[in-house]
């Protein structure tokens, strides 16, 4: 190290006294000494190369190894016998509000092969055709002669099958216990249970696990053996819901509507005693997930919960909620309707002309959107906004399935007047029927919020108020007339002061713009109006009747008197009484003038 | 005659091209290369089915598709490998900051496809990660500035390179895709290893790790999940690692035989990141053994034939690729067999995915271009009576 750098200043030194230049011999310095640098720098590089061509190497070759032991190693059989412990077999039932069964469990066989144990492959593939005819003969053939050790052939077989297959006496065919889960009643609340399918899967057991539905929710209640297999009490009423099915079904037909929903709510404890939709489906059986095609026309859709409709004119009586609650306004109020009602570039028009002008009370009966929007703009966006959320209709219906997640209502992205003033009629926001119902529960028990749930309850819930008492009566009162004297007419059910408001909304085109000839026809409902106990929301897909010489759509001609029928059917199961209704509630609309 | 003489007709002064570059270049790695890109396509036939029967496309349209690439992949190999190495630096460093910003534009203008994180741009008809072409490029940088630092009076080009790293580490980590990261960070680290680190920073570093990863392993309750979950032996079978473990014991030795095969049908990713398993079921170990030699070799003969490269820049910039290269495919293929916890990580050559297969064209065609063989100093060193 101390040679390098004197030589040259000697030699510098000389060149100096000799009057050369020194630079040529700096540079040549310079460029030994990087040479050397270089060289060293290689020796060592050589040497870490090698180091991290080794290492790479015996990576690999580890990784080889590995896939080599793993290769020869035995595939599992579907699950390994020592973990089979861990599947937790019993599964507990789901049951209505007053114990009868919805699901429950039922002892089955699952049918496996071994094909090194097989004597005979060729027969018993033959006979297993003959008992299982959905089966592939050849393809049985093939994995019985191949090299496969282990093949599930059947997930679930009845008795009778098993009683075959044993009769085929071949040692290679063998039975794992099984416990499916059985839903003794179809069709019946498909869209509540959802289903259940197999989990981990052994030879000696199989786990269910829900797949949908309170199912799904629940799952690690209805699993958990600490529970002691107690069922699951659901607020369904297994009559009610079979009539309510059945009625809302032949409604459908007879409007012609591509689909229907309907929710039937207790006001006070907020439990859904029903809840249909349709078209609806097995979950004994239940279908896979449409691959192709909307998805919310699956019979899996739940239209209840997640189909998020504008609902149109239903929301017009918490306009008029609201802007009673806020003193603008009392039942007798007259607003000018004078159309159109210009805003900006909008225009909103009526369905008919009502003349210039309508009281509070009037605008509600006759549905008019101008008188609404008036009512909306004496409010202001930011009230009705606060309003409407404290409804429960900003955020996704509190529902115990998992559907509900799918139900979050779809809001203008920013709250503008003109906004508010559609809000007002039900268009620009879309919910779910079953956020309608529990909105109009909160009117129906007299102001107080209401949280939809699944579960049977004892005790009424006692949620925020949303306005006050006398409001809630005047709304009911507002309702009970748009059946008696205004659009829901058809409405009316003897003895049960049936009450309620109507709302036909033209479908949205899923690229922009409204259909003129596909509409969503509600008709949110409570009774008796005096002292409301259920709401009722019927809400149809698509509807068409043909009546008076006319092509007809609207929630007045359509979903009201489906409504109607299942007023008619359901009240009685309810346990209500036909009452005489009391005269004083067209006297005190009187009086108050 | 007379215009030779003159230089009116330009003369060659050297050796053509293409001899020239079939003389130098590393055949065996080529033919690796190769080989491996035709497993990728029978693979493929494969694999990709049911993701094309899922989508609607003709049963081989990601095959199709995956030949086109492999083509186009292919002649930017060949081009590359004939650059010379100094127009391979320039030309990747004006790539490396093509594609440093195009990174940087990713959250404006960048997609997810829904996978929740932003990392590429889509073009119509195909979906471009400019991370993918990020790597080679930044290793060629990284070198480049590491071999300037090894001048007398050179940059501090180790600790400008760590910064480089770092900035495109967090980058990265942003979008988020920590697998590249790791990637980038791995590379910057063989060759800060091969340029020579000091053996006690490694051994500190080493300790380090052991440190932190067993007080990671005792603090962080999630951390200490994932090791134990991948440390346990039984492994949940309706999981993709579950899936792809069984798929590799149904294949035995040599396979249930061509488009026999079940895993496919069950994983989601089986046409990319669990390729081997498929490989594994239908063509047994035997194919995966030969998968895994063409990897090594590549790699390991890579790395030999930089030992005796005496240009710094070169070697080191070699060495990156080439770790780059070999460390990807190992990680693929270790947490198909578990013995490295779950990453989602291409095969190179072998998966599907287009900018991955063209940027793994460009760096292996790098590699071939400093992989050549090229005159050592080996007459001057026996003219200094130094020669081996």
């Amino acid at each position: 190290m101390i040679r390098t750098p004197l030589r040259p200043l000697a030699r510098i030194l000389d060149a100096r006294a000799k009057g050369e230049n020194p630079d040529a011999i700096e540079r040549e310095n310079t460029r030994l000494r990087h040479e050397e640098m270089r060289d060293k720098a290689r020796a060592r590089a050589e040497g870490r190369l090698l180091v991290l061509g080794v290492m790479f190497f015996c990576a690999y070759a580890v990784i080889g190894a590995r896939m080599g032991l793993m290769a020869s190693s035995e595939p599992m059989e579907p699950r390994a016998r020592a973990s089979a412990a861990e599947i937790v077999m019993q599964r507990a039932d789901i049951v209505d509000r007053k114990g009868r069964v919805l699901a429950t469990n039922f002892e089955t066989h699952s049918l496996y092969a071994q094909p090194p144990q097989m004597i005979e492959p060729k027969r018993v593939a033959k006979e297993l055709v003959r008992i299982f005819p959905d089966l592939d003969e050849e393809r049985l053939v093939k994995d019985f002669t191949g090299k496969r050790k282990f093949l599930w052939i059947k997930k679930k077989i009845s008795p009778e099958q098993k009683q075959a297959v044993h009769d085929i006496g071949d040692p290679g065919l063998l039975f794992g216990p099984r416990e499916m889960r059985l839903y003794p009643n179809g069709r019946l609340a498909s869209h509540v249970l959802g289903g259940a399918s197999f989990g981990k899967e052994g030879v000696d057991a199989a786990e269910v696990i829900g797949v949908a539905g309170v199912e799904k929710v629940f799952d690690d209640f209805l699993r958990d053996p600490a529970e002691g297999g107690m069922p699951l009490q659901l607020s369904l009423d297994l009559t009610v819901q079979a009539a309510a099915e059945r009625v809302l079904y032949g409604g459908m037909k007879l409007m012609n509507a591509k689909g229907a929903a309907s929710v039937l709510m207790d006001v006070h404890t907020g439990e859904v005693i029903s809840v249909v939709s349709l078209p609806d489906f097995d979950p004994n059986d239940r279908p896979r997930p449409p691959t192709e095609g909307a998805p919310d026309d699956s019979p899996l859709f739940n239209r209840a919960v997640q189909g998020v409709y504008e609902l149109g004119s239903t929301f017009k009586i918490f306009t008029a909620a609201q802007a009673m609650e806020l003193g603008l306004v009392n039942p007798s109020t007259v607003i000018n309707t004078k159309g159109p009602l210009r805003w900006g570039k909008h225009k909103i028009r009526d369905f008919h002309n009502y003349g210039p002008e309508l009281s509070v009370t009037k605008i509600i009966v006759k549905s008019s959107n101008i008188g609404t929007a008036r009512l909306a703009q004496m409010i202001g966006a930011k009230r009705q906004q606060d309003f409407l959320a404290r409804l429960g209709l900003m955020e996704k219906a509190p529902l115990e399935i998992v559907e509900a997640s799918g139900s979050t209502p779809l809001l203008p992205p920013s709250w503008s007047e003109i906004s508010a003033m559609t809000i007002s009629y039900g268009h620009g926001i879309s919910v779910s029927p079953m956020h309608l119902a529990a909105a109009y529960a909160a009117i129906a028990n007299g102001g107080t919020r209401v949280k939809p749930t699944l579960l049977k309850r004892d005790a009424p819930q006692y949620g925020e108020r949303v306005m006050s008492a006398q409001v809630a009566a005047a709304s009911r009162e507002m309702l009970r007339k748009v059946v008696t004297e205004g659009t829901a007419s058809f409405a009316e059910v003897p003895g049960y002061a049936v009450g309620g408001k109507t709302g036909s909304a033209d479908k949205p085109k899923p690229r922009g713009g409204y259909y003129d000839d596909k509409v969503i026809a509600t008709f949110a409902s409570m009774f008796p109006a005096h002292d409301p106990k259920y709401v009722l929301v019927v809400t149809l897909d698509e509807p068409e009747t043909f009546a008076l010489g006319e092509v007809r759509r609207t929630a007045g001609w359509t979903a009201v008197p489906v409504a109607a029928e299942m007023t008619n059917r359901l009240a009685p199961l309810l346990g209500l009484r036909p009452q005489v209704e009391p005269g004083q509630l067209a006297g005190i609309t009187l009086t108050s003038n | 005659m007379t215009e030779m003489v003159y230089g009116a007709v330009p003369v060659q002064s050297g050796e053509p091209i293409l001899p020239k570059w079939w003389r130098t270049v590393d055949k065996w790695t080529l033919s690796c290369i190769m080989i491996l890109f035709g497993i990728g396509l029978l693979l493929g036939l494969a694999a990709s089915v049911p993701l094309a029967e899922k989508n609607d496309f003709g049963a081989f349209h990601y095959v199709t598709r995956q030949a086109v690439f492999g083509g186009a992949a292919l002649v930017a190999m060949l081009i590359t490998s004939m650059m010379s190495p100094n127009l391979v630096r320039r030309l990747a460093v004006l790539g490396f900051l093509a594609a440093f910003i195009a990174i940087l534009g990713l959250p404006f203008l960048g997609t997810d496809f829904g996978k929740g994180a932003v990392r590429w741009y889509s073009l119509g008809f195909a979906s471009v990660q400019p991370s993918e072409f990020l790597k080679p490029g930044f290793v060629v940088v990284a070198a480049w500035m590491m071999a300037a630092s090894q001048e007398i009076n050179g940059p501090p080009g180790k600790s400008l390179s760590l910064i480089l790293a770092g900035v495109i580490v967090i980058l990265l980590a942003l979008q988020p895709d920590f697998g590249q990261a790791a990637l980038i960070l791995f590379g910057w680290g063989v060759m800060y290893f091969v340029a020579g680190a000091p053996m006690i920073l490694l051994v500190v570093l080493a300790g380090l790790v052991v440190l932190g990863g067993s007080f990671a392993y005792n603090s962080s309750e999630h951390f200490a999940r994932r090791i134990d979950g991948f440390l346990n032996p039984d492994v949940d079978p309706r999981t993709q690692l579950g899936y792809a473990a069984n798929a590799i014991r149904e294949g035995g030795f040599f396979g249930v035989g061509v488009g026999e095969g079940q895993v496919k049908w069950s994983l989601p990713d089986a046409h990319t990141d669990f390729i081997i398993a498929v490989a594994a079921e239908e063509y047994g170990l035997v194919l995966v053994l030969v998968i895994i030699a063409l990897y090594a070799s590549v790699v390991v003969r890579s790395l030999m034939r930089l030992m005796r490269e005496r240009d710094p820049f070169i070697r080191l910039a070699g060495t990156g690729l080439a770790a780059i290269f070999g460390v990807q495919a190992m990680i693929n293929m270790g947490v198909a067999v578990r013995l490295l916890p779950a990453k989602g990580m291409t095969l190179p050559f072998v998966s599907y995915g287009g900018s991955s297969l063209i940027a793994g064209g460009i760096a292996v065609g790098m590699l071939l271009a400093f992989t050549r063989t090229r005159p050592q100093g080996e007459i001057d060193e026996i003219f200094r009576g130094r020669g081996r």
